[in-house]
């Protein structure tokens, strides 16, 4: 058995990201087929244009169409894709000076391996069938025909006024974020789960102060010392404050309105925060006396869900005076 | 050699709103700096060193944001720091800008601090389900309301107390162009029936949750010479302490008191409600009004609501808190400290317009976050401190 138990776990979201005036200028562009720079102070054609001007700080409103044709100025070769890279097959990253631009941009460049890529190449956006105003919109670039580079004129770079800011520019882009991490409990925090696995609630000492943290903590938060000396706790508790979610959000588990509580376990010097049911939410009341009560066995895991909530013993409450000290 | 004297001439903010779609994250950070910059009639050539903070980078899905931000807030070829601790990160963000002043490393330095809410989810970022656990968390009120339920067990408080912070902070906002809240019409009766979210704080008694940038300017000695009226920093505190110890005081947070305590001792206060004008502390539920002003020792324990209910936390009484509307009316979470520690800087000035506190010489600023774990904290004066 491995020493601390693992999960996996994955964080995502779509964030919806506020392009600005510039940025959305850029994606505005890539909608309409075109790839739009930002000319600076300094005059150099930056693509994307940047938000504000490196020298003189202000916003940038000197825009310029650049062609879609452009010079490989360096590259790196991808011959293991992961998830959400361009292709799923090997690809180069490259810095592309598009003609009429004075710095280069990246993105992938699809080809076969990496003796299909050269510094000084010729390239070409590849545009994606369906444009929505993202950086997606460029599919990625691609080698020219033989000969056509030569053949491929400069395109002349067109005068600004014909890239002000219009009615439908793009203002907004969603990205989503999606990160898999492999959660690692810690030795401590494994002990507590495997004992939950087993139907016990398990927490450690801490050798200077003699509080019981439950779940275990590696080392006591109070004075540092590294816990060692396990203990099993009740099952029944005190409710030392609790607060009845009404709220419904994004990513809940559990259908409000339900009671988040305070328990503190005969025994322990610290709360956990659990579900309380078996009693209306109205009813719940600081010192109530509560049970812990178990899923079925055969739905056990290495979890604190294994506790399905807690219930009220229907004893008395607990004196104010015997629990105060841990709000 | 002790410190350096230091002092905000320059004090920017945006227009708070729950959606700023108009702006990028740089566009907004833009939208305070270029105010503080004419407010202290300075250029971005003019400023030394940058320091920026924001809240956790889930909210906006930017993993150092900094580093794409450096351009446009004006860091090319400068020093950049990014701070970060939770909710109280404006505040703290500030300090560590004003402690270059006061070190005599810079003679001027920006520091701006914002969040973006509108791209993603607050209630998602901050209860994202970890696998064995138990999934019972429920946001930022969620964390709270119990302590707060706690906090009016233990003070015996009426249970009305946090609708009067909540329609005094509305009230006080509706005088503020920059809030993000302007509800005209809030009363202790309208707060007592909205909903009940987190039982046992109403919805009234949240705040809302904003984009929104703020900035601030602060110079040397020298430097501040050119300025009518700056705001000179008299002493600043930063405490910290463990989220989960055993028998840990939430209601009324050792951090905190000991925070506070350091703060007085620096500045040569020894009555705070006597000798503090008014005060910006951040207060994202309304019932955490009462539970600073005893945290901070302007009343004894237990005391805090009773300041509260007699109406002088509200402007023209002892003690002002939250002329600008406060947390409860504007919350940019990486901003809202920075808020604070501007607001006070504001009122020491004679410069917060319609939300003035006649007279204002000498104003607290407060922040916190994580779970009550974090605090930052500043006294500013109208005259130039002697310690």
């Amino acid at each position: 058995m491995s020493r601390t138990l693992q999960a996996p776990v994955t964080v995502a979201f779509d964030y919806t990201r506020s392009t600005g005036p510039v940025i959305g200028r850029f994606f505005s562009g890539l909608r309409d087929g075109v790839v739009v720079g930002g000319r600076t102070s300094a005059g150099d054609v930056v693509v994307p244009p940047l938000e504000f001007d490196p020298v003189t700080h202000e916003a940038t409103t000197d825009f310029v169409e650049v062609s879609s044709v452009g010079t490989v100025t360096s590259w790196t070769w991808v011959p293991e894709p992961v998830k959400a890279q361009p292709f799923d097959r090997p690809f180069a990253f490259a810095l592309v000076t598009l003609d009429g631009a004075d710095v280069p941009m990246l993105h992938a460049l699809d080809v076969a391996s990496p003796e299909d890529v050269s510094t000084g190449m010729r390239v070409r956006v590849r545009w994606a069938p369906e444009r929505i105003g993202a950086i997606t919109d460029i599919e990625c670039f691609e080698p020219l025909a033989p000969g056509e580079a030569e053949a491929q004129p400069l395109v002349e770079v067109r005068a600004s006024a014909s890239l002000e800011t219009k009615e439908d520019d793009v203002t907004g882009v969603i990205t989503t974020v999606s990160l898999d991490y492999n959660y690692a409990a810690s030795p401590e925090e494994s002990l507590f789960y495997r004992g939950l696995n087993e139907g016990r609630i398990m927490g450690q000492v801490c050798p200077t102060c003699q509080k019981v943290y439950v779940p275990p903590r590696s080392a006591c938060p109070a004075d540092g010392t590294p816990t060692a000396e396990e203990v099993e706790l009740s099952q029944t508790g005190t409710i030392t404050t609790f607060c009845i979610v009404n709220v419904p959000f994004l990513g809940q588990k559990i259908t409000p309105p339900y009671v988040s509580a305070y328990v503190l376990l005969d025994g322990a010097d610290i709360a956990v925060l659990h579900l309380i049911l078996g009693v209306p939410a109205d009813e719940v009341r600081m010192g109530m006396r509560v049970k812990a009560v178990w899923k079925p066995k055969d739905e056990w895991a290495y979890s604190l869900e294994n506790i399905d909530h807690f219930a009220p013993t229907g004893d008395p409450d607990a004196d104010f005076d015997t629990y105060k000290q841990h709000l | 050699m002790g410190k350096q004297p230091a002092a905000v001439i320059g004090i920017g903010q945006t227009h708070h709103r729950a959606q700023r779609k108009d702006v990028s994250m740089a566009g907004l950070c833009r939208e305070a700096i270029d105010r503080a910059l004419l407010d202290a009639n300075l250029t971005l050539d003019d400023i030394d060193a940058i320091v920026v903070g924001k809240a956790p980078d889930l909210f906006e899905g930017v993993m150092m944001p900094e580093l794409f931000l450096a351009e446009a807030l004006g860091a090319a070829g400068k020093p950049l720091l990014r701070v970060h601790t939770a909710g109280s990160v404006g505040g703290s963000t500030a300090i560590v800008a004003s402690s270059l002043v006061q070190a005599g490393v810079h003679k001027r330095v920006l520091t701006v601090a914002y969040e973006k809410q509108s791209e993603s989810n607050a209630m998602w970022a901050l209860s994202v389900p970890l696998p064995f656990n138990m999934p019972v968390h429920a946001g930022a009120g969620g964390y709270f309301a119990p302590h707060v339920r706690s906090y009016i067990r233990r003070s015996q408080a009426p249970t009305h107390i946090g609708a009067i912070v909540a329609a005094k902070d509305r009230n006080n906002a509706l005088k503020n162009p920059y809030a993000h809240l302007h509800n005209e019409g809030t009363t202790v009766e309208s707060v007592l029936a909205s909903q009940m979210l987190w039982d046992p704080i109403r919805y009234d008694e949240t705040c809302p949750s904003s984009d929104g940038a703020c900035a601030l300017v602060i110079v040397d000695e020298d430097t501040a010479k050119s300025s009518p009226n700056p705001a000179w920093i008299h002493g600043t505190v930063m405490r910290s302490e463990a989220t989960s110890a055993a028998e840990r005081d939430q209601v009324n947070p050792q951090a905190g008191r000991d925070a506070a305590a350091a703060l007085w001792k620096q500045t040569g206060i020894t009555n705070p409600i006597e000798e503090i004008d008014c005060a910006e502390i951040y207060v994202p539920f309304s019932w955490f009004e009462p539970m600073w002003i005893e945290n901070l020792g302007f009343t004894a324990e237990g005391d805090g609501w009773k300041l509260t209910e007699s109406g002088e936390t509200a402007i023209g009484g002892k003690l002002p808190i939250n002329m600008s509307g406060g947390v409860l009316s504007s919350n940019p979470i990486g901003a809202s400290g920075m808020l604070r520690f501007g607001e006070a800087a504001l009122q020491v000035r004679g410069a917060a317009g319609e939300h003035q506190v006649d007279g204002a010489r000498r104003a607290l600023g407060h922040a916190y976050g994580g779970g009550s774990q974090f605090f930052a904290m500043w006294v500013v004066g109208s005259e130039k401190p002697t310690n």
